[in-house]
């Protein structure tokens, strides 16, 4: 996709908050580079690769889409937050790994699960709290997690999962496995200490970590020129002395080949890479509608939504004679289906017995 | 063999004990790695480390940053992905650069994973005062730990059991911190070549007696036993107990020995609010209330943080004579 000019806001009052043209732009910085264009070019993905990040970003979309409607009716407890909007990121890097590659997540962390293979039956007992989920509905949905996919759990902190990824990579690397680990957090998570340590150690020792930042300009409820004096946080890689890349999080193709590179370089033995990839969240930091704070204009969230990641993709799908409004539909009802089947089964699910309070707080084999 | 031949007890410091203890973890246990600052090169800035990277190269043994963060989470990760990590805390004060990866990860992974998740990391740490190292070097933060559910700790008070401990750490399916104590470094004592483990959650009574039971934590044990000589003096016949495994914390141990002695006095080195011995009073009034004569007695730290000068110091930490004084005026004598 052709680059847009950023316009970056430079004061942080919400009235003021123009919509960012969030795209690819050139920096100088040497240890930097913008992802190759040539996305669809060269030797480009399969059509099955371009199905399967098509389905992909349909799970996450639609399972967002419920658990958060379930929530704001009141059948999921607890807080939800929602990754609907920034589908790509997860689709895009999850298509290069196998169950034995590994990803700490967020605390927005469903999408990253859907993308690594979960499935909804599970995902949604977990947040429901019904002892079928993930994790017996012990953790719910900040800390949900698949360690059987590769899944070392959502987060609850931010900035937890980076210090945690690399001590998965430095397994990885210590096993002698050809596994990489890959660590997402947030534009607001890359102002936590743990960030910087954890990418620091993980240059010093070359560990197949690749840190992915989902720059959605908020952290919280806090624009990003108000809790960064930098516009690229894929600036700082040059001070870990690992390669910065910046991405449109909007476009799945661009992560794919961004993220491609990144993990290809990693299982090389070249160390990690910090990929920034500039994408949106449609919803409140909490929930859909969230607790109402003005902290963004109504437009900010239209303009991302032109240029949602699956609408564009789709029409691009069909433009490449990769699929059919039609089978691309069936993918949709297909999804819908699978979704309603779930929440039935978490519906139908029995919560965890009283015993299970106390078990699992060590292990006791 | 013939008697003649019998080795003499080996007897080594706590030091040693130390660095024999994670030697035999690299020993037997091939998923096992040292990492944190200083412990490979320099040998760990109290040398417990020294000959492990020589031994066992750098595959084995690592420096890390100066990232506290960052060497717990690399603790908890890799132990969570097939790696038996053992990562030093230099000193226990630096917790505070750490607590997120210690109290919301480490220590809570394998619940809220619903049990898919298991972490056989150990951190090992030196704590306690007396070597003039003021406020932010010297503290004993062991009640920090106990208090939260999913990890183990351990408080060996001699080479025996800072060897026994450490091994019995790493073998150990769960995050356990061993807390060592820098005081202790140069003390001598039995310890077997080879390996062997001090159970987990096992305190030892040290020194029978029938007229009051001391807890002790670490260090305090030995000014305990020292305490119990000079209350002989004063006809009192003193038990003591080594409480050795804080988290989990052997309950059964210390109420056997107060229901044949029928008084019980706590002593650590951290502040006396708010420690551990203020847990271990309220088990004793649960589990023993019938069996008291006396209100258990708690020694501790003042409220304050750790002064730096030696004048100072020396009245921070608890001693026999504080001890002495503590039972004297409690009991009347």
């Amino acid at each position: 996709m052709a680059a847009k000019k950023k316009a970056p806001v430079k004061k942080a009052s919400p009235t003021k908050a123009k919509a960012k043209k969030p795209a690819a732009k050139k920096k100088p910085a040497a240890a930097k580079k913008v992802a190759p264009k040539k996305a669809v070019a060269k030797k480009g993905p399969s059509n099955q690769t371009l199905k399967e990040l098509h389905l992909k970003m349909v799970r996450i979309r639609r399972f967002e889409e419920e658990a958060g409607r379930m929530m704001e009716d009141g059948k999921i407890p607890g807080a939800l937050h929602l990754y609907v909007g920034e589908e790509a990121v997860a689709s895009g890097v999850m298509q290069h790994l196998s169950n034995e590659d590994q990803v700490t997540s967020t605390h927005r962390g469903h999408g990253h699960l859907v993308a690594k293979g979960g499935e909804f039956k599970p995902m949604y007992a977990e947040l429901f709290g019904r002892s079928t989920g993930y994790c017996g509905g012990k953790g719910g949905s900040m800390h949900i997690c698949n360690m059987d996919l590769g899944m070392l759990g959502a987060n609850g902190i931010v900035g937890g999962g980076p210090p945690i990824a690399m001590g998965a990579a430095f397994s990885a690397k210590f096993r002698k496995t050809n596994n990489v680990v890959v660590s997402f957090f947030g534009d607001g998570a890359s102002n936590e200490g743990s960030v910087h340590e954890a990418a620091n150690m993980a240059a010093l020792y070359k560990l197949p970590c690749i840190f992915v930042c989902e720059n959605n300009g908020y952290g919280e409820y806090t624009a990003q020129a108000n809790h960064q004096a930098i516009v690229d946080v894929a600036d700082r890689a040059a001070g870990y002395g690992m390669p910065g890349v910046v991405v449109d999080g909007m476009d799945v193709m661009a992560v794919y080949e961004a993220a491609g590179e990144a993990i290809e370089r990693a299982r090389n033995g070249a160390g990690p890479t910090l990929l920034e990839c500039k994408t949106y969240r449609y919803y409140d930091h909490v929930g859909i509608r969230g607790m109402g704070m003005n902290y963004r204009t109504e437009e900010e969230v239209e303009e991302w939504k032109r240029r949602d990641a699956i609408q564009s993709f789709e029409k691009r799908l069909m433009q490449l004679k990769v699929m059919t409004a039609k089978q691309i539909q069936a993918v949709h009802d297909k999804v819908n289906k699978d979704i309603e089947v779930a929440i039935e089964f978490a519906n139908n699910s029995p919560y965890p017995e009283p015993h299970e309070l106390l078990e699992n707080v060590y292990n006791e084999a | 063999m013939s008697e003649a031949v019998k080795a003499e007890p080996r007897v080594i410091p706590y030091v040693s004990a130390i660095n024999e203890g994670v030697r035999q973890v690299l020993l037997e246990q091939e998923d096992a790695f040292v990492a944190g600052e200083d412990v490979a090169g320099a040998g760990g800035v109290y040398g417990y480390y020294t000959g492990l990277l020589q031994e066992f190269g750098p595959e084995r043994v690592y420096d890390t940053p100066i990232s506290e963060k960052g060497i717990i989470g690399l603790g908890v990760g890799a132990s969570a992905t097939g790696c038996r990590p053992v990562v030093d805390l230099m000193f226990m004060d630096f917790i505070g650069e750490c607590m997120d990866e210690i109290a919301n990860q480490m220590a809570k992974m394998r619940y809220m994973f619903g049990g898919a998740a298991t972490l056989p990391v150990t951190v090992l740490t030196m704590a306690g005062a007396g070597q003039n190292l003021a406020a932010q070097h010297s503290q004993s933060l062991e009640a920090w730990l106990a208090h939260l559910p999913g990890i183990k700790v351990l408080c060996p008070s001699n080479p025996y059991d800072a060897k026994g401990m450490t091994i019995a750490a790493a073998r150990d399916d769960n995050p356990v911190f061993v807390v060592f104590n820098k005081a202790s470094l140069a003390l001598m004592g039995e310890v077997p070549e080879g390996s062997y483990e001090v159970p987990i959650g096992k305190a030892a009574v040290l020194r029978e007696g029938k007229d009051l039971t001391i807890i002790g934590i670490s260090r305090m044990v030995h000014e305990a036993l020292a305490a119990a000589d000079k209350l002989k003096e004063l006809g009192l016949d003193v038990e003591v107990i080594d409480a050795r495994s804080i988290q989990p914390f052997d309950t059964e141990t210390v109420v056997n020995s107060i229901k044949k002695t029928h008084r019980a006095l706590v002593v650590h080195e951290a502040v006396r609010f708010g420690g551990f011995g203020g847990e271990i009073t309220a088990q004793i009034q649960e589990e023993a209330f019938d069996y008291l004569d006396a209100p258990v007695m708690r020694v501790g730290a003042p409220f304050s943080p750790v002064p730096f000068s030696p004048a100072l110091e020396q009245i921070y930490m608890p001693n026999a004579d504080s001890i002495v004084a503590e039972v004297k005026k409690k009991l009347e004598l």
